[in-house]
């Protein structure tokens, strides 16, 4: 690697950092003015003209906050764990691309490169639990741990999916795959897979268990103030926009579906719009679902990966596979998973554990001689 | 406090409160846990204790109200109601019918605004964040309204021994009008938002059951006892006021689940609407004071008053010896016997459940420590 | 010199009257607590029994299980400072029948000693620890007498007339 390799990679690494953090600010401030709307409130109004200054006010309050160690914190892994966290959601987006010539390692394994990364951040979590000496903190932890390591089989599964449709590992080849038809349409199935693991990857509502403030009062992070804290909610927010991305970029269709006109510098920046619009989408999606949802029990939530996800995402390879080795045609397998999904939503709603007999309460008239005795009285 | 130290013993002991934040206010709740199944429970309270009841001895009558306001600080009216009660039965008072309308209609909408709070903390506690704000919408235009007549948003003191104390203003009419159609609205709204929900039902179907026997034999009231299927309500097993006098319902669950204690719940604030209905069509203009001396001094003597307030059987003891201050003022509240229950409660729960299964007692810690 | 205030008319006295379910309950009361020694009163619309600190559980148990009775839900358990004596108010009321009756029995200021009817009803628990912690009173054979609402380590019983209110400062 000579001196000018090391530069470019430098200068990209930096202004994927800065583009990152810019979006953090842009993500926390639409996440708040969403959810705003969704409530009936006006949501951030005062610094800047609707609020936008607002995160910058945050970043500075954070940054100013006293940094508190508990004394009974271990030290070393207490201030590592922010930064076991960070690094891996960083290092994801080495090879995620804006648009076919934007990208700053096109892996050929760039898939499988985001899913074995991505995993690292479990450890900082379980870290900041062990590390913070709080039970609530070890709970948090220990439940993060759980929960991510069960949904990345899932989420493993649904990238395998789409894998083998275009058959490649590359990130970009797997959105010029994507030209004719977006792989959301010819695998419901897997995009729904995906969706859902990836929530659950990221600790967002219906599966926020790790740090429900009001079961483990902010789990692993519960002890953290200031700076350190800020990193942790720098690496939450930089997930959800991964997330979002690779939906974007594996089943939307990225900068693809349908490509953009035009040639040259022109066609990239309207492919990085293009590509920026889906994410977003799927953000204000994620955001929406927050907004809506109660919080799962983790027996519920682990019962849910493993007895209706990780089945569901085998039998969406298996399908993948008999569509791809017969060469049947595509709308096949959109048929089978539109099927499949139907099926998994009807044996839902019958689910002794919900819908099922809602409505036990009756009511009973407080006395029926009432209105006869009101008209005597008057 | 006495932790179990045998041998084989690897359960974690954890401190929930008094600064959890779903505990409802200064409420512990210590818990062992084996992993995230909770082995033991013990309910720790009194940190909210001021000592009412011997305050009250102090007082003289129409001061302990204000007393009575801060208990259940949720529901105030339907405590100060109680007290008014109790003495007026001591001393009985006639209390002029104007004023048994008011009293019933205000009460009434202290009870959906208190309902609306337990809806929207609920909410919170599943893990639903927008519940509260539509919950506080709700509760914020009663406490409008509240301000307009009592003067005071939270502390009344406005229903006085011998009825209330001023007539009601002249637009309330009006803003009933208005108020009543969009509360009903709002209910339907709230109750489509979160009792729809799938994640909800998983969350509170089958939760936290008691049976009606040991509801009952806990001394459990209010809702939480009618979630049992126990057809039980102050309000029609002793009746006071003038609650004998409208057409309304009690709803009743099936399960005692934690589910059944909400929708209890959000089944009264509609049928509370009903009450408050025909409060107003049947209320009259006329006198809302009785005539009084203006220190009350009731003969000697001791009246119980039982009064269904938002959280249950709201009871209060005056003992009196004909002076001007009560010898002995002792109130019975729901929340303090609701939470006796909860250590059976939580038998085999989870932690998550732990949360879920002491939002739906609704307690309020006020209430319970006095 | 001036002329004395007229004084006003006192205050009207409410008449102690029981409706139809009180008598029936006064009348139960009488055949089928006959082998305990007690005293039935009225008190304004509630029927009184009184009965010494000794018969109690007998008194609690028998209300409970009797099907005329059925008092199946102990309202609560409350204690008035009399100096001389303490008086235990046992209120009761019987969901299936609809009808209410106080029980009443005196112990002594010094020692304040009675049976725990906890194994009546499981919800006197809480309200027997807290006139425990409030007024001194030993509830024999409670299984947890632990302070409630006062922290560990109080001094003294401040439900009593006794405990100096307004003079105590914490701190």
């Amino acid at each position: 690697m000579n001196l000018q390799q090391v530069f470019m990679y430098s200068v990209g690494a930096s202004l994927i950092l800065g583009f990152l953090s810019l979006t953090v600010l842009f993500l926390t401030w639409l996440e708040r003015k969403f959810l705003a709307r969704l409530q009936m409130r006006m949501g951030p109004m005062r610094v800047g003209p609707y609020g936008t200054l607002q995160p910058l006010a945050d970043a500075v309050k954070l940054i100013f906050k006293e940094d508190i160690l508990p004394s009974w914190a271990d030290r070393k892994v207490y201030w590592l764990a922010p930064l076991a966290v960070f690094v891996p959601t960083f290092l994801v987006w080495v090879t995620i691309p804006f648009a076919r010539d934007l990208v700053l390692a096109n892996l050929e394994l760039g898939l499988f490169y985001v899913t074995a990364v991505s995993v690292l951040s479990i450890l900082g979590l379980v870290m900041a639990g062990w590390g913070s000496a709080n039970k609530w903190a070890i709970l948090g932890g220990l439940r993060a741990a759980g929960q991510l390591v069960s949904y990345e089989i899932p989420l493993i599964m649904a990238i395998l999916g789409v894998a083998m449709l275009t058959q490649s590992l590359n990130i970009i080849e797997v959105v010029d795959g994507q030209t004719r038809v977006a792989n959301f349409i010819i695998q419901p199935l897997g995009f729904f897979i995906f969706f859902t693991a990836g929530l659950a990857e990221l600790g967002r509502t219906p599966f926020d268990i790790h740090h429900a403030e009001s079961e483990v009062v902010g789990g692993p992070f519960v002890e953290y103030s200031g700076a350190h804290w800020a990193v942790f909610y720098l690496a939450e927010y930089i997930n959800t926009f991964t997330i979002a991305i690779l939906t974007a970029l594996l089943f939307l269709g990225g900068w693809r579906w349908p490509d953009m006109p035009l040639d040259g510098l022109s066609h990239s920046a309207l492919s990085v719009a293009w590509l920026l619009l889906k994410a977003y989408l799927v953000v204000i999606l994620i955001f929406w679902i927050r907004g809506t949802y109660p919080r799962l029990r983790i027996d519920q939530l682990m019962a849910f990966s493993w007895k209706v996800l990780v089945p569901l995402s085998f039998a969406n390879i298996v399908l993948t596979g008999v569509v791809l080795y017969y060469d049947w045609h595509w709308s096949l397998l959109t048929v089978a998973s539109l099927i499949l999904m139907a099926g998994f939503f009807l044996s839902l709603t019958f689910y002794s554990g919900t819908a099922a007999e809602r409505m036990t309460v009756s009511v009973h008239p407080a006395r029926p001689e009432a209105i006869s005795r009101r008209k005597m009285d008057l | 406090m006495t932790i179990d130290q045998s041998p084989n013993s690897m359960d974690i002991m954890v401190n929930m409160g008094p600064q959890h934040p779903s505990t409802h206010g200064v409420f512990r709740l210590v818990i062992w846990i084996d992993g995230e199944r909770i082995v033991r429970a013990e309910p720790h309270i009194g940190y909210l204790h001021r000592g009412s009841e011997k305050l009250s001895e102090g007082e003289s009558y129409n001061q302990v109200i204000t007393l009575f306001d801060r208990l259940d600080y949720v529901a105030n009216l339907n405590c100060e109601l109680a007290f008014c009660i109790a003495v007026e039965k001591l001393m009985a008072i006639e209390v002029p019918e104007r004023s048994h309308y008011i009293r019933v209609i205000l009460s009434e909408l202290n009870r959906i605004a208190s309902h609306m709070l337990f809806y929207g903390v609920y909410g919170l506690d599943v893990g639903a964040m927008t519940p509260i704000l539509y919950g506080f919408r709700e509760r914020e235009r009663i406490q409008e309204l509240f301000e307009s007549v009592t003067g005071a948003r939270m502390m009344h003191h406005y229903f006085w021994i011998g009825g209330v104390k001023e007539d009601l203003p002249d637009d309330f009419e009006r803003r009933m009008k208005v108020l009543l159609p969009t509360l009903k609205q709002g209910i339907d709204e709230c109750d489509r938002l979160l009792s729809d929900s799938e994640l909800f039902l998983a969350r509170t179907k089958g939760i936290g059951t008691i049976t009606a026997e040991d509801a009952i034999d806990f001394g459990v009231t209010g809702p939480s006892l009618r979630a049992t299927g126990v057809l039980e309500d102050v309000r029609i097993s002793e009746p006071y006021s003038i609650y004998d006098r409208f057409d309304y319902g009690i709803p009743v669950g099936t399960n005692g689940d934690c589910w059944d204690r909400y929708y209890v719940r959000l089944e009264e604030m509609r049928q509370s609407i009903r009450i408050i209905e025909q409060a107003m069509e049947q209320m009259m203009p006329g006198e809302t004071m009785a005539k009084l001396r203006r220190i009350t001094r009731p003969p000697k003597g001791e009246s119980y008053v039982r009064t269904e307030s938002p959280r249950g059987d709201f009871a209060v003891f005056v003992v009196s010896d004909g002076t001007e201050h009560p010898y002995r003022v002792k109130v019975r509240t729901p929340s303090f016997a609701n939470l006796q229950a909860l250590q059976h409660l939580l038998r085999d729960a989870y932690v998550a459940d732990a949360v879920v299964i002491l939002g739906s007692i609704d307690i309020v810690l006020g209430e319970v420590d006095r | 010199m001036t002329q004395p205030r007229k004084r006003e008319a006192a205050a009207p006295e409410a008449q102690a009257a029981l409706d139809d379910k009180g008598l029936n309950l006064s009348a139960a009361l009488a055949t089928h607590m006959q082998d305990i020694d007690i005293k039935i009163d009225v008190a304004l619309d509630e029927v009184v029994l009184s009965t010494g600190s000794e018969n109690i559980v007998a008194v609690c148990r028998r209300a409970k299980e009797d099907p005329e009775l059925a008092f199946d839900y102990l309202r609560s358990v409350s204690v008035v400072d009399y100096i001389e004596y303490l008086e235990v108010n046992y209120h009761l009321f019987s969901l299936s029948k609809r009808h209410k009756m106080v029980v009443k029995t005196n112990l002594s200021s010094d020692q304040p000693c009675v049976a725990t009817v906890t194994s009546v009803w499981r919800g006197a628990n809480w309200f027997e620890r807290e006139a425990h912690d409030l007024f001194g009173v030993v509830f024999n054979g409670h299984p947890d007498l632990r302070p409630l609402l006062l922290y560990e380590g109080f001094e003294g019983y401040p439900g009593r007339k006794e405990f100096p209110s307004h003079e105590y400062t914490e701190w």
